[in-house]
């Protein structure tokens, strides 16, 4: 079998006596969802923060294409096409969503020390943010500043920025989190054409997108995997219930 | 045109106006005036880059403005006693030789300044660029050849080839003209993928490390142009003084230049001419009623502040448009 797009082996992280993420071990192949879900508090975000680099891992490592890049910053890890939206929407307020956009298209062309060309009459930049904002259903909305965008707009906004850095893998963090009924069905069945592109991990605790969305599931219980495997060893995994589905053994 | 261009060129064209209705009405000192309005708004371009686009509150240009002011200080009196600087260098008393003097000097300061303090932000970036100048300010009272504490005379104002930079208006000419040259240069930079990288790295650090820029580099970048132009603005300020002290350094004129800023508008292209064309015109109409004229400068301040947040040019067009 081919080498996993991203596999993490024994990751560890401990914020003082607690350990938030415990020897965690997971993998992300080619054309896969990959969900990772888990109660409250069980060390997700800390897993994407850590996957992501903004938090240093304690011990473990994280492949990415056949390579270590677990020394890396936050930016190098992105440029290496690791795509991550963020848990509560992390965008540039004053810009327009196009602009959020052309940014991400701008980091992915490699060059920001050019100060003279006007970054909106430059279709290189424009085109391609226009594309990844049709692709989410946002092309209506392109003028608007983020700031002023609803809370599923941002969403979908986050997944347009990851689209268009070309990512060679996603990391969504709760991508449906506040999302309304008829926005999680969209993004649903778009992340469900969206794996052919590069595999997502996706933490997410809206149990009908990731029985429906996921090849396969990791639980996370206090920092620990504690069952992997196919949807549906999953869902009739014993220690599953009890932990986290809340039902009695 | 929006609001804001329209308003843009009617300061412009204000300023420009201003020495020549000076001499029209027989008031040659008010010339002057508007070269001290244009070096003060040329030094808050400067600082309009790191702290409008960039969100970087340095506390610390004085540093770079007195750094230009020495320069042409130093080499303006090398160049009278025909004096060599080190390794046999000359001085000079042209003026684009100094300009570019002050501004590699206060770039390689700005570079040392901003590699250490663009490691933090918030208050200690304020902090540390407040001390870094205090330590230039410091070094310059105490070092005698240049005049320590007194200052530095300059003879005669630096010369421009082929113009008479004794007559104010031509002076006045060419801080103007420099003035302008740098606000083409910023309004190219705001609009390009270097200013969006900058303007972004302002609102969300994360978000713009995670596509994959390290905003580090781009605000060192900043810094380092910033400086630069503040540092020219000092020559042509020890120009128009024809004297340079350590008071340029003071940070007194780092709250100044802030000031400035935040009067005319952060982050908007004209704020610091509107900043320094008010600023000074308060201080010469204030300063001629009382002594004390920065306590109504501080309520014209806190006005601001609590009610015009975009500044003179925000009052007049609205927020900023960012397409």
């Amino acid at each position: 079998m081919a080498e996993p797009i991203l596999d993490i082996r024994n990751l560890t992280k401990s914020f003082g006596a607690l350990k938030a993420t415990d020897d965690v071990s997971i993998d992300l192949r080619d054309g896969e969802i990959h969900a990772l879900i888990g109660p409250n508090g069980a060390g997700k975000t800390t897993l994407m923060h850590q996957i992501s680099g903004s938090l240093k891992p304690g011990s473990g490592q994280i492949r990415f294409l056949g390579e270590d890049i677990g020394h890396l910053g936050v930016a190098e890890r992105a440029r290496r096409g690791l795509g991550r939206t963020f848990q509560i929407s992390s965008l540039t307020p004053e810009f327009s969503a196009l602009r959020n956009v052309m940014l991400a298209v701008q980091a992915r062309q490699g060059s920001s020390f050019r100060f003279f060309r006007e970054v909106m009459s430059d279709t290189s930049l424009t085109e391609p943010a226009m594309a990844a904002l049709e692709r989410v259903g946002l092309a209506d909305r392109a003028r608007i500043p983020a700031a002023e965008l609803s809370h599923g707009e941002r969403r979908q906004l986050e997944i347009a920025i990851a689209l268009a850095l070309g990512s060679r893998a996603f990391l969504l963090d709760e991508p449906m989190a506040g999302m309304g009924q008829e926005g999680s069905r969209a993004l649903t069945s778009f992340l469900d054409r969206l794996r052919g592109e590069a595999p997502i991990l996706l933490v997410e605790h809206d149990m009908d997108a990731v029985f429906a969305l996921a090849d396969r599931v990791s639980v996370l219980v206090y920092g620990r995997v504690i069952a992997s495997g196919r949807v549906e060893e999953i869902r009739n995994d014993p220690a599953v219930r009890t932990a986290y589905l809340g039902e009695p053994a | 045109m929006t609001r804001e261009t329209i308003f843009n060129v009617v300061l412009a064209l204000f300023l420009l106006a201003l020495p020549f209705a000076a001499m029209a009405m027989g008031e040659p000192f008010y010339v002057s005036l508007a070269t001290r309005m244009a070096i003060l708004a040329l030094a808050a371009v400067g600082l309009n880059l790191a702290l409008g686009f960039g969100g970087l509150v340095s506390f610390g240009h004085a540093a770079f403005f007195g750094i230009g002011g020495y320069a042409a200080g130093i080499l303006a009196s090398h160049a009278f006693n025909a004096e060599p600087l080190l390794f046999a260098i000359p001085g000079s008393d042209q003026m684009p030789v100094i300009w570019i003097v002050a501004a590699l000097a206060a770039g390689f300061a700005a570079f040392l300044i901003g590699a250490v303090s663009l490691r933090t932000s918030g208050v200690y970036f304020i902090m540390i660029t407040l001390a870094f100048a205090q330590m230039f300010y410091y070094f310059a009272i105490s070092w005698p050849a240049y005049g320590g504490e007194d200052g530095l005379s300059i003879t005669m104002r630096n010369g421009f080839p082929g113009l008479n930079t004794a007559v104010p208006v031509t002076f006045f000419l060419i801080c103007y003209a420099l003035l302008m040259a740098a606000l083409l240069l910023l309004w190219r930079i705001r609009d390009s993928r270097f200013g969006a990288a900058l303007q972004a790295a302002r609102q969300n650090e994360v978000r713009v490390a995670a596509i994959g820029i390290a905003p580090y580099r781009i605000r060192l970048f900043a810094f380092v142009l910033s400086g630069m132009i503040t540092g020219v603005a000092g020559a042509l300020f020890a120009d128009l003084n024809r004297f340079v002290s350590p008071s340029m350094m003071s940070w007194h004129m780092s709250g100044e230049l802030i000031v400035l800023i935040i009067l005319g508008g952060a982050g908007r292209l004209f704020g610091p001419v509107a900043g320094a064309i008010l600023f000074v015109l308060l201080e010469f109409l204030l300063g001629g009623i009382t002594e004390r004229w920065q306590l109504f400068l501080g309520l014209i301040l806190l006005g601001v502040v609590l009610f015009a947040r975009g500044g003179l040019i925000g009052l007049v067009a609205g927020k900023p448009r960012h397409g």
